[in-house]
């Protein structure tokens, strides 16, 4: 029994070295791994296309990894550390928690290995560059479509994913400073928090729409928030404006057939992109801002099959 | 089967089963790590060993407390959140209430065994099905962390010595070429504690009995139901030591982490050759387990294996492990 279990051992290591020896990476190959907040969710796939892309256009060697769930703090650390012991290049990280990644990312530094954080900053001077998107702007851009869209009096609402997150609050943040800086008439009547999920978004939503029977829109500040606004008006049968943000097949199609005013789109593609394209920067000893922007694009019925909008935009 | 009493199944238990399922189990281990060790020069390095170990510890006491319970054809869903609220649990002692840090380990401890024996009472005394009653704690547990931490994470700066439990390295002081993290150190103890616990006490002979011929045990005149719930209590409490060592590798309780965990815990102990229907199962086939799910992790990292595959490759070599335990135990 113990031969046949080590065949079988044996059987599947041939069989893995087989299917994976494409995947072994050449000696000289520059190698820049990104350890991600996420992996399944098609923001995070689009994300990826753009490292891919980069990686390809640059000639360096990209993989892309994230935990399950961005709540998997010890699991993204795990990734981090193998990462590492690959002796990469330079490194991606999109941080769950910073200061959890500290004692690995002093590790990189030490072993001067550039990190290029992504999506959301790490609090820390240890990564070269943080590429993002500026999402308190691009939330008050959501503001001022929202006001123009409603005559610019009213009732609104938000229906927000987290309030500890930094997108969560940053979103939540340029949303309200906006309508009540520039907007006296309208009035913010609630701001709640679904988690992101489709379905408790949607029953926050029935609970806004039944408390307040004059409310104009709703604000959805991340895709699964809107996917809820949307189908919580659509259960009321109320004819609001609805606002979301990124894309998505669902929301897409909202916002095609005007059951959704518009959404904002970040560049989840320009993100993964201009990751690799400042670790190679880094590589060469470039210098790079501290920030790059990777841009944001508010898209309505009337400019979602632009070029320039549809290639951020992701299913 | 039936006719066996506890005693002589034991005996069975541990003289057939283990020596045997140690063999097979650890033939295995050593089998990926020759692989990968071939497969990317990367992999056998102190560095990403030491990464290995690391990234066992937490896996590791999890699945030790839930070896006890599946030993008992029990169940245990509750380990993942039970582990966070422990962290939180710690969290309050320390940060919030600015108590000393042996407060906050016994309080992770205490609090451990506190839930280990609501879900053992569930269980013995109110004859809710265990893989019921600890999906019921499983989201309780998740609930009162948000609650508790007040969905934020607990970081432990006021005391900069907890992160010493999983980060620091006492054989390092020792050895310096051998930098084995504390919490691997304290996976071990656990490891050879619990193993003396099932295979030396009376409370692990009525562990394995419980699992074989629960109505047997219970016709002999031993009080089933509170042996039931020390076992319970007793997972729990090993859970709290689960949730210090993530809470000291982290610096902090996050409280939304934990959901998920104890499906790895299960698969460790599963792959470990421990049988879910009870009756059998050893501490060191556990850790074996626990080692091969994250030599499996680690190595298909280190050869940079899409992600999506890395997934299918660890579900095959979990059915492959348990219909191997099967071909093994017809025979």
């Amino acid at each position: 029994m113990i031969l046949k279990r080590k065949l079988l051992t044996m059987a599947i290591g041939m069989g893995m070295a087989s299917v994976f020896s494409t995947n072994s990476f050449a000696v000289d190959e520059i190698y820049i791994p990104m350890v991600s907040k996420g992996f399944q969710h098609q923001f995070w796939q689009a994300v990826k296309l753009g490292a891919d892309q980069a990686g390809k256009d640059l000639k360096v060697k990209v993989t892309f990894e994230g935990p399950e769930t961005e709540a998997m703090v010890d699991k993204q650390i795990d990734m981090l550390s193998s990462a590492l012991a690959k002796k990469p290049a330079a490194i991606g990280f999109a941080a769950l928690d910073s200061k959890a990644a500290l004692p690995l990312l002093k590790k990189a530094q030490a072993a001067k290995i550039p990190v290029i954080a992504f999506d959301s900053g790490v609090d820390s001077d240890i990564p070269a560059t943080t590429a993002t998107t500026d999402n308190k702007a691009a939330a008050s851009l959501a503001a001022d479509k929202m006001a123009g869209l409603i005559g610019n009096a009213g009732e609104v609402a938000l229906v927000v994913h987290d309030q500890t997150s930094r997108t969560g609050v940053d979103r939540r943040d340029g949303f309200v400073d906006r309508i009540k800086s520039s907007y006296p008439n309208i009035k913010i009547v609630s701001v709640q928090y679904g988690g992101g999920d489709q379905l408790k978004s949607t029953e926050i939503t029935k609970s806004i729409l039944q408390a307040n029977p004059n409310l104009k829109g709703i604000f959805g500040a991340n895709e699964g928030s809107a996917i809820g606004v949307l189908n919580g008006a659509k259960e009321m049968k109320r004819n609001i404006v609805i606002i979301g943000y990124d894309s998505g097949k669902q929301q897409k199609d909202a916002v095609r057939s005007g059951a959704m005013a518009g959404a904002i789109t970040q560049n989840p593609v320009g993100i993964g992109y201009k990751t690799v394209e400042a670790a190679v920067k880094a590589l060469k000893g470039e210098k790079l801002p501290k920030i790059i922007d990777t841009g944001f694009y508010f898209y309505d019925k009337t400019n979602i099959d632009d070029p320039k909008i549809a290639a951020v935009l992701y299913d | 089967m039936s006719t066996l009493s506890p005693a002589q199944r034991l005996k069975a238990a541990l003289f057939s089963q283990s020596t045997r399922q140690k063999l097979l189990a650890f033939t295995s281990l050593l089998g990926l790590m020759v692989f990968f060790s071939a497969a990317s020069p990367n992999f056998l390095q102190t560095d990403n060993l030491v990464g290995i170990l690391q990234a066992t510890a937490v896996n590791g006491v999890l699945a030790i407390a839930c070896t006890f319970v599946i030993i008992t054809s029990g169940i245990d869903l509750s380990v993942g959140t039970l582990m966070t609220f422990c962290a939180v649990m710690a969290g309050v002692f320390m940060t919030y209430w600015g108590l000393p840090m042996y407060m906050g380990i016994a309080a992770a401890i205490v609090f451990g065994a506190l839930a280990g024996w609501v879900s053992g009472f569930l269980i013995a005394k109110l004859k809710i099905p265990p893989f019921i009653a600890t999906l019921g704690m499983m989201m309780l547990l998740k609930g009162l962390s948000l609650v508790i931490s007040g969905t934020k994470p607990i970081y432990f700066n006021d005391t900069p010595n907890f992160s010493y439990i999983s980060q620091e390295s006492l054989i390092g002081y020792f050895f310096p070429s051998l930098p084995i993290p504390n919490a691997v150190l304290i996976l071990f103890v656990v490891a050879i504690v619990s193993s003396l616990i099932l295979n030396k006490t009376i409370l692990g002979s009525y562990t394995f009995a419980l699992g074989s011929n629960e109505e047997a045990v219970r016709l002999s005149g031993v009080n089933v139901d509170r042996w039931k719930i020390i076992i319970y209590s007793l997972n729990g409490a090993i859970c709290g030591i689960a949730g210090l060592l993530i809470a000291s590798r982290l610096n902090s309780a996050q409280p939304a982490l934990g959901q998920g965990y104890e499906l790895d815990a299960i698969a460790a102990v599963v792959i470990g050759g421990t049988s879910l229907s009870g009756g059998a199962g050893t501490i060191l086939g556990t850790i074996i387990g626990a080692f091969i799910m994250s030599v499996l992790t680690n190595g298909l990292r280190i050869m940079s294996v899409a992600q999506e595959w890395q997934t299918v490759i660890t579900g095959i070599i979990i059915i492959l492990a348990v219909y191997a335990d099967i071909l093994r135990r017809r025979k």
